[in-house]
């Protein structure tokens, strides 16, 4: 059982919002500073490590860019939504983020509120009003995956890919 | 029941007798691409084998040519993993590149059939060749190229058949926003075209339409494999294939008709395309600043041509930027033999080498604060070619060019000879 305070978002919340295209490049601390810049500006100042995440219809539409990423390295501890785009759950899976589809939860919770997900029984409990939800469940391995930290880590203990090396301080130029 | 193409695909690759929707497959991927935008620190991590060098493409196509320093190092970090790796389909920048989805189509890398794979959203484009293609994420790329495997969830399809002709000055853009406007979101759908239609359909009016499924938010967008398609496959790709038909009796979750006699050209108005497109009566007049014909999905040959007539004796509007990145640099070289990059210039154009360019905001054509852009291309969500109070509308390239002419949202009928109604 996880539970975290809930961040309410509506439907068709695409990757442009998520993260804008000027950040796309830029080193991860700068980018997390743009998300939800044109939709919710200041939020990232006021999410904490380990709240959620509750989206409408189509979360996360739109292009293969690594928002879900960024979402995992602001700390966010989960993501419900009614339903999120393929593509996008994907790279939840690829970066260790937990998400799940989950209908009737955008109508289930007030923002500020806190949500208890079970990834065992795939379900989602609104702790000020007791409503239960269900999840769709998620296959096991892709389950495994979100929760240990995606991809990468798989790849390096196979010895496919190289360890991550500390990156050295940037100078790119974004013009 | 039986199997739809993209269900008899994937489990052919997975090697199973069957899959149905809400499976979990494992399955071979027969070509992974990558392009720049993986090679940069955010996303690659250094690879130390790859499954088969030859099932691999290389493609430089989002920022090009770099500009800036961060996008020159991305292509040498890409440059280093062709070479380490003896990567032969490699499209560097010169006279054999282009954008990735379409260097797949000029090259048939795509086979009927087959599975093919890249990170760009927008891979979907090769379902026209009756190949399971999609969009995968970055992680999810390198897996692919060092494994030779990736995994699918297999979701139902909607299946439209596509019956009649398009009326002159009406393109697939607007078949795709009309299906946008009466079906809306296709989330965890695939999507199969086929239909009496097809034979009427250039590759590059196909490749229009399986490229916007993505925006329809459908998983796979696959296409019906005729004559046609199999013949330009044969003349650019040796190497054997199989395409996949429907069975009969394949298991549909809807079967929807298209009458192509009925689309009229649509707009769509800023910020998404889902449910939200209009005739383009009910917003001409509308003044822009920019206008864009280009991207995965509008760079192709019938599209520059359409444009060239469109434009042809014309000049671009005072205060509009007319921009047309043709999709490929063979597609550039055989529009400037065809004489429409002439006509485009002549009109003011500004016709720039082959690039992802100004459809992802990336560069060349970027928007500033409150600027209007009519664009033929991928997507108009809010922000998505610069600044997040820039409008975004999406039409055909009839209609683009036809608007880059008149400074105003126009009709295409009124440049093609055509009436005017809407």
């Amino acid at each position: 059982m996880i539970t975290g305070r809930v961040w309410t978002f509506g439907d068709n919340i695409n990757t442009d919002l998520i993260m804008p295209g000027p950040a796309l490049y830029l080193p991860e601390e700068e980018r997390i500073r743009f998300i939800f810049q044109a939709n919710r500006p200041g939020w990232v100042d006021q999410v904490r490590p380990g709240d959620f995440i509750v989206g409408g219809r189509s979360f996360g539409f739109g292009s293969s860019r690594p928002a879900a990423l960024s979402l995992r390295n602001l700390g966010i501890g989960c993501l419900l939504a009614e339903s999120i785009n393929g593509l996008f759950l994907r790279n939840c899976v690829n970066f260790g983020l937990l998400a799940l589809e989950c209908p009737g939860v955008s109508a289930a919770f007030e923002e500020g509120q806190t949500a208890e997900v079970s990834i065992e029984e795939f379900t989602v409990c609104n702790r000020a009003t007791a409503k239960m939800l269900k999840a769709v469940p998620v296959p096991d391995r892709l389950v495994a995956l979100m929760r240990g930290g995606g991809i990468f880590p798989l790849l390096e203990r196979e010895g496919l890919i190289a360890p991550e090396q500390p990156r050295a301080p940037t100078n790119a130029s974004h013009g | 029941m039986g199997m739809t193409i993209v269900e008899k695909i994937l489990a052919r690759a997975a090697g199973l007798p069957k899959v149905a929707p809400g499976d979990l497959v494992v399955v071979n991927v027969d070509t992974t691409v990558l392009y720049d935008s993986n090679f940069f620190p955010v996303y690659w991590r250094e690879v130390l084998k790859v499954a088969d060098p030859k099932k691999i493409v290389v493609v430089f196509d989002h920022r090009v040519p770099a500009p800036d320093r961060s996008c020159a190092q991305a292509q040498i970090v890409g440059r280093e993993f062709v070479t380490r790796f003896h990567i032969e389909r490699f499209h560097d920048i010169g006279f054999d590149q282009g954008i990735a989805h379409v260097i797949v189509a000029d090259r048939a890398y795509a086979l009927p059939g087959s599975v093919l794979v890249c990170s760009d959203s927008h891979t979907g484009s090769a379902g026209a060749f009756n190949c399971a293609a999609r969009g995968i994420g970055g992680p999810d790329i390198i897996y692919a190229a060092i494994t030779g495997k990736t995994w699918f969830q297999i979701c139902p399809t909607v299946r439209y058949d596509l019956v009649g002709k398009l009326k002159a000055g009406v393109m697939t853009k607007d078949v795709f926003l009309s299906v946008a406007e009466t079906y809306g979101d296709h989330a965890n759908h695939n999507i199969e075209f086929g239909g009496f239609a097809l034979g009427d359909l250039s590759l590059d009016a196909r490749r229009t339409l399986s490229t916007m499924g993505t925006e329809l938010n459908a998983e796979f967008s696959t296409f019906e494999a005729d004559d046609a398609l199999l013949d330009y496959v044969r003349e650019r790709n040796p190497a054997p294939f199989a395409p996949q038909y429907p069975d009969a009796d394949a298991d549909y979750q809807d079967r929807r008709t298209i009458d192509l006699d009925m689309i009229e050209p649509l707009v769509a108005l800023p910020d998404g395309v889902i449910r939200n497109s209009v005739p383009v009566g009910r917003v001409a007049g509308e003044p822009i600043q920019q206008a864009f014909i280009g991207s995965c999905a509008n760079g192709n040959m019938d599209d520059l041509a359409m444009a060239a007539r469109v434009v042809a004796g014309r000049r671009v509007a005072p205060g509009v930027r007319f921009l047309v990145t043709p999709g490929s640099q063979a597609i550039y070289r055989q529009a400037l033999k065809a004489g429409y990059i002439e006509t485009l210039m002549e009109a003011g154009a500004v016709v720039t080498n082959a690039t992802c360019g100004a459809c992802g905001g990336g560069h060349m054509g970027v928007l500033g604060a409150n600027e209007t852009c009519i664009t033929a291309s991928t997507r108009n969500f809010k922000g998505r070619m610069g600044d997040p109070t820039a409008r975004i509308y999406m039409a055909s390239p009839a209609t683009v060019a036809a608007s880059a002419v008149a400074g105003v949202i126009t009709h295409p009928g009124e440049f093609l000879g055509g009436g005017t109604a809407s």
